[in-house]
């Protein structure tokens, strides 16, 4: 098969992927509204969670394979670990941008704020902002061994600084919510919302799977593309 | 160890001879601090808010800004006349060379804090007193952290176009755990507070350098050579 053949392959895969996952935000919707019930102190302004969590996992996956992925990389100068690095910062972006707008529209009813510089906030503030450096970097650079290495640098570096800005900001006191599926103790939600909770967080999981699928052919097809323009 | 620290050093005294040959750019950068301090005297309302109040972040922020603009031409002049070429021909292992590139860059930023110390103290009314020893001490430990980082940005951020907007926004991230660290040790360091009260802080900076450097060191090698 060529490159192009194959990459239309991945490409076909991650949209299938990724319509599969549509639907199951869609349930996730249905689920929200109909089947959840209604937080007694928060009212419907509750119901974002299934959409923000979800969202919020997906971005941290994402930037934590970017590092690891990066430093792999680095170790076996694979270009297909240099791709999927790439699709997942750009998905990761995506997840960040779906998170940092939700939280907001919640925090605003409930804590009267749209943003405040409590120690998660500003965590999630700043993944955003280094998926963007990130991305940046790479857009900036012509050489593609180049832009490999460099952004592999970046992407193993970020995942270091992140328990930095954790710690550091973590001294100003917290006022989001403390976690209330993987703590100690059994999860204290009512099982509707736990499970609905749960089909989100799997449909966030395979929409980010199809997105970078999508995105891994689309940068095979680009390389064969250039490739073509420099045999020719 | 002895000839891989004798290594850097030789690296690290080119630059800093280049530079004292010409000064410009160590002379801009002092005045640019400078400016920098006097421009935030005007962005306060004085009489509602104390200098004393806002002096550790006027500090900091004036320290950060003037140290990007010395990162920013710290490889800008290897760049000229392929100069990096020649220093990657040279037998020197890429760890010892991102420490002398290292070296020189915190001569420079030292410097330029140096100098913007005493007028930050004269603009801003500050009385170090006491306190002289410890800021010191809390500027040493969180230059060397984004220092560090900000050397190997400076290599790649050449690299690209717009070389002067990439390395911010690579870096200030970065920036933003030595900064926490340094302007609440800063405030408690004027304010007069026990030492007990910094350590958490302090521990998170050296912390930070140990961390940095290494890694820095050792990913050096993956943005110079091809």
């Amino acid at each position: 098969m060529t490159a192009s053949g194959s990459a239309r392959a991945v490409v076909r895969r991650g949209t299938a992927i990724t319509a599969i996952a549509l639907l199951g935000i869609a349930a996730v919707y249905v689920l929200a509204f109909d089947y959840t019930p209604i937080e007694a102190r928060q009212g419907m302004a509750q119901k974002i969670f299934y959409v923000h969590v979800p969202a919020a996992w997906s971005a941290l996956l994402a930037f934590s394979l970017v590092g690891i992925v990066s430093a792999l990389y680095l170790w076996l100068k694979d270009p297909r670990l240099d791709r999927f690095a790439a699709a997942s910062a750009e998905v990761g972006l995506a997840f960040s941008a779906v998170m940092l707008t939700t939280g907001p529209i919640w925090a605003k009813p409930i804590w009267g704020t749209w943003w405040t510089w409590d120690a998660r906030l500003t965590l999630t503030l700043f993944l955003f902002f280094l998926f963007i450096g990130y991305l940046a970097l790479r857009a900036a650079l012509q050489d593609p061994a180049e832009r490999a290495r460099f952004s592999a640098v970046v992407g193993i570096l970020g995942l270091l600084l992140v328990p930095f800005i954790h710690l550091s900001v973590y001294l100003f006191r917290t006022l989001h919510p403390q976690p209330i599926v993987l703590k100690p103790s059994a999860p204290s939600l009512p099982p509707e919302m736990l499970r609905t909770l749960l089909v989100s967080g799997s449909a966030f999981l395979l929409l980010y799977l199809g997105l970078v699928t999508i995105r891994y052919g689309l940068a095979v097809a680009e390389e064969a593309a250039e490739g073509r323009a420099d045999a020719t | 160890m002895i000839e891989w620290l004798r290594l850097a050093l030789t690296v690290a005294g080119k630059d800093v001879r280049a530079e004292l040959r010409s000064r410009t750019a160590l002379l801009s950068a002092v005045v640019f601090a400078a400016l920098v301090l006097v421009v935030f005297n005007f962005a306060r309302d004085p009489t509602a808010l104390a200098a004393v109040d806002l002096a550790p972040s006027v500090l900091w922020v004036t320290f950060a800004l003037a140290a990007m603009l010395a990162l920013n031409r710290a490889f800008t002049i290897e760049k000229e006349n392929a100069a990096l070429d020649g220093l990657l021909l040279a037998p020197i292992p890429r760890e010892a060379l991102f420490l002398g590139k290292l070296l020189a860059n915190l001569a420079f930023v030292g410097t330029v804090e140096a100098v913007t110390l005493p007028l930050f103290v004269l603009f801003f009314n500050v009385d170090l007193g006491a306190a002289l020893p410890g800021i010191i001490g809390v500027t040493a430990l969180a230059t060397i952290g984004f220092v560090t980082v900000g050397t190997i940005f400076s290599a790649m951020a050449v690299r690209t176009r717009f070389a002067e907007l990439m390395l911010p926004v690579l870096l200030l991230p970065f920036m933003v755990p030595p900064l926490i660290g340094a302007v609440q040790v800063t405030a408690r360091l004027l304010a007069g507070r026990p030492l007990s009260e910094m350590m958490g802080w302090l521990r998170l900076l050296a912390l930070y350098d140990v961390v940095f450097v290494i890694l820095c060191s050792l990913a050096f090698t993956a943005v110079v050579d091809e």
